[in-house]
């Protein structure tokens, strides 16, 4: 909780200081493009959560999203593909590679760093190839298709504002991914696991399982992603579609409060993590002249914000060591 | 009179959740063996490390030679000539022996190393502790007991004044335990002082010239040379009478529940193991570190399955390859490493609670949060946890109570078989007693429990039938009238009845 207030109130400056210096912060076109971003990375990034939760580490979401970005448009129109069909395909691949992962991860014990590091590599390669590196796109067709991602949903209550249709996907994704983690024996599993595989095992719990799930959560999102992604923006290249999204996920589910070193994070916590990444880049594009410093403004924030945590957890362990031991020694 | 070589006063130190050292002193002087013991968690281990440098005291002080000396640091205590010899080997197996035995302050001719220089004097060290290997020669060559002799090689060649040696014998043989012994009355009558723990009270007994006794982080009192017997050492230690310390009463044994036929472990593949265990009965398993106890039990849990053989629960055969189907059949399983295997340490007492239940009480595979209070607080209560609530992480609570948890984990499952490996091993003589009663307890209820323990006063006091094994085999069985340190001890070593290396350990005269 207390986490998820930190990460808030920093959004919240971001935006107050964005808005300030910035007059087109607020405009309606603006906002109505951070928010319809922020709901893309946001389900990217709830299932890297996944697997950061499981203390493992997921490199390849971007070439995912190449893959899964580009393979749509081509399997569409150069091979005329119905859209069921070609929907389920990049679906279905996705979940093959989160399953492959798993796999390779559990059962022949290989770093995911190193699994995922060369995932990340092939999947673009294999995109590139397919595409023979040409763009890939919908054209003017595919409306009712990319109204999946363009798309807006008026609001009750609210005129002048609508919601980007993706939100519809990230809430439903995110009350799934939620109840999963918290009101699942499932996802107490992860949890414990991510703090202690072995404890996690001799308790009965079979480990691998619930490993190989969260890099197919992972994948699976992250083809969701790539599919909303590219009807978005309408055409994808697979040189550089979908390039650092990883890092943007992992950023947002490591600013959201998940700890790197597993069976910690919320939900909430990794779509504020990630609202507060696209805060970061758009205030970056509005505020400077010069975008080639974006980089190294998100590293240092992020830096920042995981020192700071750092300080006050060790700050709260220390009070806490001292109230149970004041506890035991009264008891 | 002169000062001793070594005093220190009044030293407390404390950790999150525990108060390991309340005020201890302990004096050593010059060329005398000093044996420190205690049961596990008693603060021994405190105490040598704070000596050694490795820990710096809450309060208190250590003087040398009457000096007042603060040791805040390894490099400071060798300094003094205080020496750690460690529980495990700190020596990088990768290098040879004259590499580790100067490792870190290499002497150096035009800036590379002098191999010539650091070969001989190591040999010189090398011949002091009686070890006849070449100074070239690979550490991980060496078995564990000349890896201890480079480690007290490794002291001298700094001129160490004392040497503190933590458990030196726990993974020895009786050959190079006898040879260890030798080595420590060479150098007692060079000089040189030690302070010796041990949890084997036989070689305390034949080495220490004073035994200093810890309880619960406090001295329990000094026993000098003509004092020192088994018995004044045990009621120190436990603070009263063995008899009232285990308060067993036999069980008569019901049905079969475990019937274990020809098993292999994956450790010790050329041995077949067979034994039953009847319900309501409580059977130890005694042998030194190594002998194979804790594969046994992983092979039964399915941690590690077993490559042969058969297991049948209430007649039921099983061949569990993973803990879940242990599990399943009605095991459960206390294991060695606390905190890596039993508790998740970050998480709270309650999620600790309910983790291996949460499968049982799922409704329909969400959780059972009210099932998870109930049961969290039944075993708060019925187990005496100790803690402000059941959201207090298992981290910060005593070794003891931690012990409890895992205890409460597999009690929620009403297990046919409890399996415990060393499961007093580092917890206060409170909890200890508790986690008996609660042995007991289960046993009247019919559950058959198997431990596996290294402390020799437990197995006697606890077990109505003892198992012993040695390299991988079980070398024997024990009814409780049979039971007998030297027995165990006995085929323990699968030694010949006499001399027991405990009774009379195998030093010069």
């Amino acid at each position: 909780m207390r986490k998820i207030l930190g990460i808030t109130a920093l959004l919240i400056v971001v935006c107050v200081i964005t808005s300030l210096a910035s007059s087109s912060f607020l405009s309606a076109y603006n906002l109505e493009n951070l928010i319809r971003r922020t709901a893309l990375f946001g389900i990217i990034s709830i299932g890297v959560a996944f697997v950061i939760v499981t203390g493992g580490i997921d490199l390849s979401i971007g070439s995912v999203v190449c893959l899964v970005g580009c393979g749509l448009p081509w399997l569409l129109t150069t091979h005329h593909w119905s859209v069921p069909t070609a929907l389920a395909a990049v679906i279905l691949v996705s979940v093959g590679i989160g399953l492959g992962h798993g796999l390779l991860i559990t059962r022949l014990r290989l770093p995911p760093f190193v699994v995922t590091l060369c995932g990340l590599l092939l999947y673009r390669g294999i995109a590139r190839g397919f595409t023979q590196d040409q763009t890939v796109g919908f054209g003017s067709e595919f409306k009712a298709l990319r109204s999946l991602a363009t798309g807006q949903i008026p609001l009750p209550f609210l005129s002048g504002f609508a919601l980007p249709a993706p939100w519809i996907f990230l809430i439903a994704v995110a009350v799934l991914a939620a109840i999963f983690l918290n009101r699942t024996i499932y996802g107490r599993y992860l949890l414990a696991l991510g703090r202690n595989e072995d404890a996690a095992r001799y308790s009965g719990i079979n480990t691998r399982r619930m490993i190989v799930l969260a890099y197919v959560i992972s994948s699976t999102l992250a083809g969701l992603g790539g599919i909303l992604f590219v009807l978005d923006v309408n055409s994808a290249q697979p040189v550089d579609f979908g390039n650092f999204y990883e890092l943007y996920a992992i950023a947002a589910a490591v600013l959201g409060g998940c700890s790197l070193r597993g069976g910690e994070g919320t939900i909430v916590g990794v779509i504020v993590g990630a609202a507060l990444m696209q805060v970061l880049r758009n205030m970056i594009t509005l505020v400077t002249t010069h975008n080639n410093i974006e980089f190294a403004i998100i590293g240092a924030v992020i830096l920042l914000g995981v020192i700071a945590d750092e300080l006050v957890k060790r700050y709260a362990a220390r009070r806490r060591a001292a109230r149970a031991l004041a506890a035991e020694g009264a008891g | 009179m002169t000062a001793p070589l070594l005093r220190a006063t009044r030293l407390t130190k404390s950790f999150p959740g525990v108060r390991a050292l309340r005020g201890v002193g302990l004096t050593l002087n010059r060329g005398e063996v000093v044996a420190v013991i205690g049961e596990n968690g008693a603060g021994k281990s405190t105490l040598m490390k704070i000596l050694a440098g490795v820990q710096t005291p809450d309060s208190g002080e250590v003087q040398l030679e009457g000096h007042p000396v603060v040791l805040d640091s390894v490099l400071v205590a060798l300094r003094h000539g205080i020496a750690l010899i460690h529980q495990e080997l700190n020596l990088a197996d990768n290098l040879d022996v004259a590499a580790n035995i100067f490792l870190g302050r290499e002497p150096l001719r035009n800036g590379l190393i002098d191999r010539d220089r650091i070969e001989r004097e190591a040999a010189v060290h090398l011949k002091a502790v009686g070890l006849d290997v070449s100074p070239r020669t690979p550490v991980h060559e060496l078995s564990i007991g000349q890896q201890q002799l480079v480690e007290i090689a490794k002291a001298l060649s700094v001129q160490a004044r004392v040497l503190i040696m933590d458990e030196p014998t726990s993974s020895l043989s009786s050959g190079e335990a006898a040879k260890l012994f030798t080595v420590i009355h060479d150098l007692r009558s060079r000089g040189v002082s030690m302070l010796y723990i041990s949890h084997r009270l036989g070689e305390v007994n034949a080495l220490a010239d004073r035994v200093v006794v810890l309880r619960d982080g406090e001295n329990a009192g000094d026993l000098e040379r003509a004092d020192i017997t088994h018995g004044a050492m045990v009621k120190l230690m436990v603070g009263r009478d063995l008899s009232q310390f285990y308060a067993h009463e036999p069980h008569p044994p019901g049905r079969p529940v475990l019937e274990v036929r020809g098993l292999r472990s994956r450790v010790h593949p050329k041995h077949a193991v067979d034994f039953t265990l009847r319900a309501g009965e409580i059977v130890g398993m005694a042998g030194l570190v190594g002998a194979g106890r804790t594969e046994l039990l992983e092979a039964l849990f399915g941690v590690t399955p077993a490559v042969g053989g058969s297991i049948r629960v209430d007649g039921q055969e099983i061949q569990p390859q993973s803990p879940q189907e242990a599990i399943a059949a009605g095991l459960a399983l206390v294991p060695e490493d606390r905190k890596h295997q039993g508790v998740i340490l970050e998480m709270a007492i309650r999620d600790n609670l309910s983790l291996a239940s949460l499968r049982q009480d799922q409704r329909r595979g969400f959780l059972n949060r009210v099932r998870e209070l109930a049961l969290s607080g039944e075993m708060m209560s019925r187990l005496r946890i100790k803690a402000p609530h059941d959201q207090q992480v298992v981290q910060f609570l005593s070794g003891g109570n931690q012990q409890k948890v895992v205890l409460g984990k597999w009690l929620a499952l009403r297990p046919k078989v409890l399996l415990l490996d060393e499961p007093t091993r580092g917890i206060d003589i409170g909890a200890k007693q508790e986690i008996y009663r609660l042995m007991e307890e289960l046993s009247r209820t019919g559950v058959a429990i198997l431990f596996v323990s290294s402390e020799l006063e437990e197995i006697l006091g606890l077990s109505d039938r003892t198992l012993v094994m040695h390299e991988g085999r079980l070398t024997g069985e024990l009814r409780r009238d049979q039971l007998s340190e030297e027995a165990v001890m006995h085929l323990a070593t699968n030694s010949s009845p006499s001399p027991s290396p405990l009774s009379t350990p195998a030093l010069p005269a």
